[in-house]
């Protein structure tokens, strides 16, 4: 299989001179084998002073009770709820990379699936701890498991989302955790076999005591790929279960069946801003221009589009089935949002979700890294606005007018929402500095195939059309890790 | 016979290591296993080595997530306290679905990884049986059972001929117990 070439009109996926299996160990576990540098450890200062930050906010609002929380009695979820969301969301695009393109058969994924499946996980504990933290009682957050009437409670009533959206949420962690950790033991293999002394022991224990044997590989590759076809499903499952948090309920602006779709595309598309806001820095950071490449980079960029087409449809859907339903609170939820006091929230998460992504229909704007990062973050923001908009706008003005009201977060909403990134920073740079950030192991199948390296051989020992030649040295002028000057003389 | 346990041809390229397999296929030499950094497809094939059953395993394992799932939630909705939720009937079988599926999932996913891991002798904490520390990095490992060969240097001759970059005849079987 190793030797078959690909077509010479399909970009490089992996660019450099002499790279070799070696070399793609080397580069990988630079981070993982040296001394972190200095931007490391400025990043990481100031993301564990986020996570202290949010430490502090959760035990104040655990101590106190949600009265810590800007809440008030008409709106009863509002910055927690938008935070769970938000982070789940982000969650979404580390499985859609891992299981979906690799059914699929998408092998740019190789490359970048490994920090998106960590992004996934340590998106996932940060929506969890809002789950926990919202529940004003958390020594009481047993209470929506099965169990008998002894402890307290009824069964739990399955008719509810909340409670499939316990064993959603649960089902997901757990799966994200076990399809990361298997794909990790090749390469904590690797580590233990190039260190020495306690790191050896320590990365020993980790790879379960991985040999790369035949057998092993090959039921390692059955499991990868059950492991995303049951991945596949699940996270669809999942945010179509947040969704129906809001869809059935009896509220106007939930109460609508367009909120299954309409939440995984948003899902979708926060976690590739997301991927893409993490991955454009580590790779200028950690020198894996070679690995991550313009491509991933270009192609990250259409997802975006995409997706953010499709809540851009979801949007439009919205207004004009509350308008065409002819249901009066419909209707006003819907001018209300668009018009009401927190119209500049709704226009921002338009702007930012719909209108500033459609710019990626620009190529030179899809492959400039410096726009494809400032574009992730608005991308960001504007997911955020979403959930804000959708769950506070529904409920500051419900059927009773005497009980209208504003939601303003208080200083303790704020600190766990800013902690919560600062808790995810720091997990995600642990992970950089310990763990392989790239599967090694499956880049390395890549490297005889689709490696600009052998596609050059290719096109110098001339087993190559002309005009594919031609234009495959053209599709590499958006590459910022390639030179084409050196194909010039062919 | 020497002292050698098993002999080992380390190739740099996973198509001489294929070519190396045929090679020593064709004169009857016994392959004990072969360490490779990265997945090579149709290397079961070569070698005689049965597709891994683990997908039946893991189909059995999402089924028992399904039916332990529709057991847990009729007995506790239908049979042992049914309530009163709007006059809706208790065995709402739609409502059942998701957390049906969610056990589906996760009964089929850790069913088969544990499976995976117990059969393939994987757990934190075990010795690795390595026999090459380069094989988890950049060298492709034949590895030949030194007490089923006659001719040892035939087989030396054979590795080096299908493009092996370096031949070692290793005393131990494992190196990484030291």
């Amino acid at each position: 299989m190793s030797s078959h070439h690909e077509s010479i009109l399909r970009e490089p996926l992996i660019t450099g001179e002499n790279i070799t299996y070696a070399k793609v160990t080397d580069d990988v576990l630079v981070p993982v084998e040296n001394k972190a540098n200095r931007a490391w450890w400025i990043g990481f200062t100031i993301a564990s002073l986020g996570a202290l930050m949010w430490v502090v906010a959760v035990s104040y609002t655990f101590w106190t009770g949600i009265g810590a929380w800007g809440l008030n009695k008409t709106v009863g979820w509002a910055w927690d709820i938008t935070g769970f969301v938000w982070w789940v969301g982000i969650g979404h695009a580390g499985t859609l990379i891992s299981a979906v393109l690799l059914l699929f058969r998408q092998n740019w994924r190789n490359s970048i699936n490994r920090s998106a499946e960590a992004m996934t996980i340590f998106a996932v504990i940060c929506a969890a701890t809002y789950v926990i933290s919202h529940m004003g009682r958390p020594w009481l957050a047993y209470w929506p498991l099965p169990l008998p009437n002894q402890f307290g409670s009824l069964w739990v009533n399955f008719n509810s989302p909340l409670v499939w959206d316990v064993f959603a949420i649960s089902t997901y962690f757990s799966v994200s955790l076990i399809f990361w950790y298997t794909g990790l033991l090749p390469d904590i293999a690797t580590i233990r076999d190039r260190a020495t002394g306690l790191r050896r022991k320590i990365y020993s224990v980790l790879s379960f005591g991985w040999n790369g044997s035949v057998k092993t590989w090959q039921r390692f590759e059955a499991v990868s790929l059950i492991l995303a076809g049951v991945s596949t499903p699940l996270v669809l499952s999942v945010h179509t279960i947040v969704s129906m948090d809001f869809a059935t309920s009896v509220i106007p602006g939930w109460h609508t069946t367009i909120f299954p779709p309409y939440f995984v595309a948003g899902a979708i598309f926060s976690g590739f801003a997301m991927v893409q806001t993490l991955l454009l820095i580590a790779r200028k950071v950690m020198n894996f221009e070679n690995y991550i490449t313009m491509f991933h980079i270009e192609s990250m960029n259409k997802i975006i589009i995409v997706t953010g087409s499709i809540v851009g449809v979801a949007y439009l859907t919205e207004l004009f089935i509350a308008w065409y339903s002819g249901a009066e609170y419909e209707q006003y939820a819907f001018l209300n949002r668009v018009s009401g006091p927190y119209w500049w929230a709704y226009w921002s998460m338009m702007t930012c979700n719909v209108i500033s992504p459609q710019l990626f229909w620009f190529k030179k704007i899809r492959t400039s890294i410096a726009a494809s990062w400032i574009l992730s973050i608005v991308v960001n923001i504007g997911m955020w606005f979403e959930r804000f908009v959708i769950i506070v706008t529904s409920l500051h003005r419900d059927y009773l007018p005497s009980s209208w009201v504003m939601f303003y977060p208080s200083v303790v909403d704020v600190c766990v929402f800013i902690g919560s990134i600062g808790l995810f920073f720091t997990l995600f740079l642990l992970f950089l500095r310990f763990l392989p950030a790239i599967a090694m192991a499956e880049v390395k199948l890549l490297v005889k195939t689709s490696s600009e390296q052998s596609k050059k051989a290719l096109i110098k020992a001339g087993k190559v059309d002309k005009e594919h030649a031609k234009f495959y040295v053209e599709s590499l002028d958006k590459y910022d890790s390639v030179n084409q000057a050196d194909y010039a003389k062919n | 016979m020497s002292k050698t346990k098993y002999i080992l041809g380390s190739f740099a390229d996973p198509d001489d290591m294929m070519h190396g397999i045929d090679k020593l296929q064709e004169n009857n030499v016994p392959i004990y296993d072969v360490f490779t950094p990265m997945p090579i497809h149709g290397i079961e094939d070569k070698l005689g080595i049965k597709r891994s059953r683990l997908p039946k395993a893991a189909f059995g394992f999402g089924l028992l997530g399904t039916l332990t799932a529709f057991t847990m939630l009729y007995y506790m909705l239908v049979y042992d306290w049914p309530m009163n939720i709007g006059g809706k009937p208790a065995f709402a079988a739609p409502d059942f679905i998701p957390v049906m599926f969610e056990l589906t999932v996760l009964f089929g996913a850790y069913g088969m990884v544990f499976t995976f891991i117990y059969k393939n002798h994987l757990f934190p904490g075990r010795a690795p049986r390595v026999m090459n520390l380069r094989a988890t990095n950049d060298r492709f490992i034949i590895a030949i059972d030194a007490q089923e060969v006659k001719d040892a240097k035939k087989v030396d001759s054979l590795l080096k001929g299908a493009g092996a970059v370096e031949v070692l005849h290793n005393d131990r079987k494992y190196v990484s117990y030291e």
